[in-house]
């Protein structure tokens, strides 16, 4: 076992002597590969962090949104036709929300506006998101007028300002009165955008959303997890785009280490065949170049994930947000909570380790096997 | 120290991070998860469906939700193909060349 | 020590360009003696070398090494005895480039698995032994021929062998230190070690070291002496 050991030591300081001597090369080779894990490594660990906190924080959305189409298009919904879906079993609350959209030119942003049912809001007054907050430099007592798509002019009052820690869902929220509301976009008395229902029990939300569909047949019911999986599809597709613009990238490096590892220079060729002139096995040629790509292929997934951990975890992922989290005027800022898929990680590491230990054994095979008097023919 | 040990320490000092980075993401997590508590609660009390992720047009900033524009619209399994107007913010210059297209209020406030 | 028995061996068998470099040769390495193989080139002296050495098969006939018939044993079993019995000193040398001397020297041993603590000491007593310690870590390309081949003895008596191989050791070597590598084959001789080197330089087959002469031409043997 000693000797066993001894050996593999031996064998791992031929392999950084014969590495040290093409030290620039090599270490290049090193950097790109460790550079290509922490891109890879950034991109999976971000998009999973990002989708789960959005499935952990959309846990507690309506289980079903009720919107009415006419011709095909999103209309409000009339006065008494939410008595009109009546009583259908499991269906716990059902309530009209109020909504939508105003592009303020001033910071050219979209905000949402909104009239919450259960929470207090007095006349005149409005509740803000704290992208709002910042983008607008506002405060809670602070002033602020907004020019309504009719032209108007409305004044409204800070009232207070929505807390930091939930802007991944409320950055752009402008929350009011129902009436300020309803003056506000001139919405029609007793109409609404759309209805939040709740249904107690899980395994009931499709048959309830089928109910619906018969007794209203212009209604659109949109089930929760039918927006959990958008979510999990949007962060999926830009993980894609992602990997769909590194994947050049991954194949450059692939052509790189391939030459790299598998194209033996005529002075390996000679190496080897001292080595084995000498005294050595072919089994210890190989060993000596499985620990050379073990060494490599482990010190970059090593680096690279750790680089790549820090980076999107305590460095918010700088390098990448824009393309994997979207690009916006009023932008939440978020930490993100290192969620990991272990399976993901993993992956990663059988995809970068085993094909470049692979990669630089393939050759090896070849030429270990040759007659070692090769070299008694200068 | 030999060749071999200084590398194998190397992989041992870079293998004992990839292990700690687990422990600080553990870690994080607890300390971060008041503020998924947070943004989940205000969820459930305001009944949000979308965080604030896209909100550079109207069609982007609910994608779960179907609108005049949105792609997202009848099939329950028909996915958003266009879940945001582009990955990055438009070139400046284009911004001022349709601004007079912005729904212009000269003074908005 | 090693017995060859109707040794022949052809290179390119069975095409057009076919060559029998060996031609049924018969030899017996008396142990603990100096045997030089002399020969023009051509000769087949390398290839009976490499056979003797057991760095190459013959296409037929029989090696026996201390009675045992090794003709037949596979690779991996020809090699540990290649290195527990034979150390080679190659005509171009064959140093790894860009390492020390002392890790070229304990390079053969490697594979042995022996601590890398007692490797280095035995290599420094070699490397003393020719004159060269004050050179141990330096990079082999940065030494003379005469020290390059020094090393190359050090390697190959690292895993203390019975029998040593040398290939046309003067080759690259002046007058000076053809003499002194002439120095350095005596004390291994007189340390008991059985010696086969191929030459054709007078100044090593005619010496007094050399106990035997074996003169081969056209892959026969056609002298001994």
């Amino acid at each position: 076992m000693n000797t066993w050991i001894e050996k593999q030591r031996h064998l791992i300081d031929f392999t950084l002597a014969s590495l040290a001597r093409r030290k620039g090369k090599n270490l290049g080779l090193l950097f790109i590969y460790t550079l290509l894990v922490f891109v890879l490594a950034s991109v999976a660990l971000y998009t999973h962090a990002l989708r789960t906190e959005a499935q952990k924080v959309l846990a507690g959305t309506p289980e079903i949104v009720l919107q009415r189409l006419v011709a095909g298009r999103h209309d409000l919904i009339p006065p008494g036709y939410i008595e009109q879906i009546g009583r259908i079993r499991g269906v716990q609350k059902k309530e009209g929300r109020l909504w939508g959209y105003y592009y303020d030119s001033v910071v050219k942003a979209n905000y949402t506006f909104m009239a919450p049912r259960d929470l207090k809001i007095e006349r005149g007054e409005i509740i803000v998101g704290p992208a709002l907050e910042r983008s607008r430099g506002l405060a809670a007592g602070n002033g602020i007028s907004f020019r309504s798509y009719s032209g108007e002019l409305h004044t409204f009052i800070i009232a207070d300002v929505l807390p930091q820690n939930s802007e991944l869902v409320s950055a752009d929220l402008v929350l009011m009165h129902e009436a300020d509301f309803r003056a506000f976009f001139k919405y029609p008395e007793g109409h609404f955008t759309d209805v939040a229902m709740s249904v107690a029990n899980p395994q009931e939300i499709k048959n309830v959303a089928i109910k619906l569909m018969d007794s209203l047949p212009d209604s659109r019911p949109i089930l929760r997890d039918e927006v959990l999986r958008t979510y999990a599809s949007i962060f999926d597709w830009r993980e894609g785009i992602m990997l769909a613009l590194l994947s050049a990238a991954i194949l450059a490096f692939g052509i790189f280490a391939w030459e790299k590892a598998a194209g033996l220079s005529a002075e390996e060729k000679r190496e080897i065949g001292i080595l084995k002139a000498i005294g050595w096995e072919t089994g210890d040629v190989i060993k000596m170049k499985f620990w050379e790509g073990l060494l490599i292929s482990l010190t970059a997934f090593f680096a690279g994930y750790v680089a790549a951990y820090l980076h999107v975890f305590h460095f918010d992922a700088i390098l990448f947000e824009s393309v994997l989290k979207g690009w916006a005027v009023l932008y939440p800022r978020f930490t993100l909570p290192p969620h990991i898929d272990g399976l993901q990680v993993a992956t990663l590491f059988f995809f970068t380790v085993f094909p470049y230990t692979a990669a630089v054994l393939v050759p090896i095979w070849r030429a270990a096997t040759t007659d070692p008097d090769t070299v008694m023919r200068g | 120290m030999r060749p071999a040990h200084r590398a194998l320490l190397l992989l041992l000092c870079l293998f004992a991070a990839f292990l700690l980075s687990f422990a600080d993401a553990w870690r994080l997590r607890t300390l971060r998860a008041a503020l998924t508590h947070e943004s989940a609660v205000l969820v459930e009390r305001l009944g949000l469906t979308d965080p604030v992720l896209f909100t550079e047009a109207r069609y982007t900033r609910h994608p779960s939700q179907a609108d005049l524009q949105s792609a997202f619209q009848d099939h329950p399994v028909a996915l958003e193909h266009f879940p945001t107007g582009s990955l990055i913010a438009p070139p400046a210059g284009l911004l001022e060349a349709y601004e007079h297209l912005d729904r212009k209020t000269a003074s908005p406030d | 020590m090693l017995e060859l028995t109707n040794i022949r061996k052809a290179f390119n068998q069975g095409r057009h360009n076919e060559y029998w470099a060996l031609d049924g040769i018969e030899l017996a390495i008396p142990e603990k003696q100096v045997t030089a193989l002399r020969g023009p080139s051509g000769s087949g002296k390398t290839t009976l070398l490499t056979i003797l050495g057991c760095l190459a098969r013959p296409t037929e006939g029989r090696v026996r090494l201390k009675g045992e018939d090794i003709s037949g044993l596979p690779e991996r079993f020809l090699t540990e005895i290649r290195r527990q019995t034979f150390g080679f000193i190659f005509q171009q040398f064959n140093l790894v480039r860009g390492m020390s001397a002392i890790d070229n020297v304990i390079l053969s041993a490697y594979p042995t698995g022996r601590p890398r603590k007692d490797l280095l000491l035995k290599a420094e007593s070699l490397l003393a032994g020719v004159d060269l310690g004050h050179r141990r870590d330096a990079k082999v390309e940065w030494l003379s021929g005469g020290e390059q081949q020094r090393v190359a003895i050090c390697r190959a008596l690292i895993n203390d062998p019975e029998l040593l191989i040398a290939d046309e050791p003067t080759a690259n070597l002046d007058t000076r230190l053809s003499k002194e590598f002439l120095a350095i084959l005596e004390r291994l001789a007189d340390s008991g070690r059985t010696i086969v080197l191929t030459s054709h330089d007078p100044m090593v087959v005619e010496s007094d070291v050399v106990d035997f002469i074996v003169s081969l031409r056209d892959g026969k043997i056609v002298d001994e002496k």
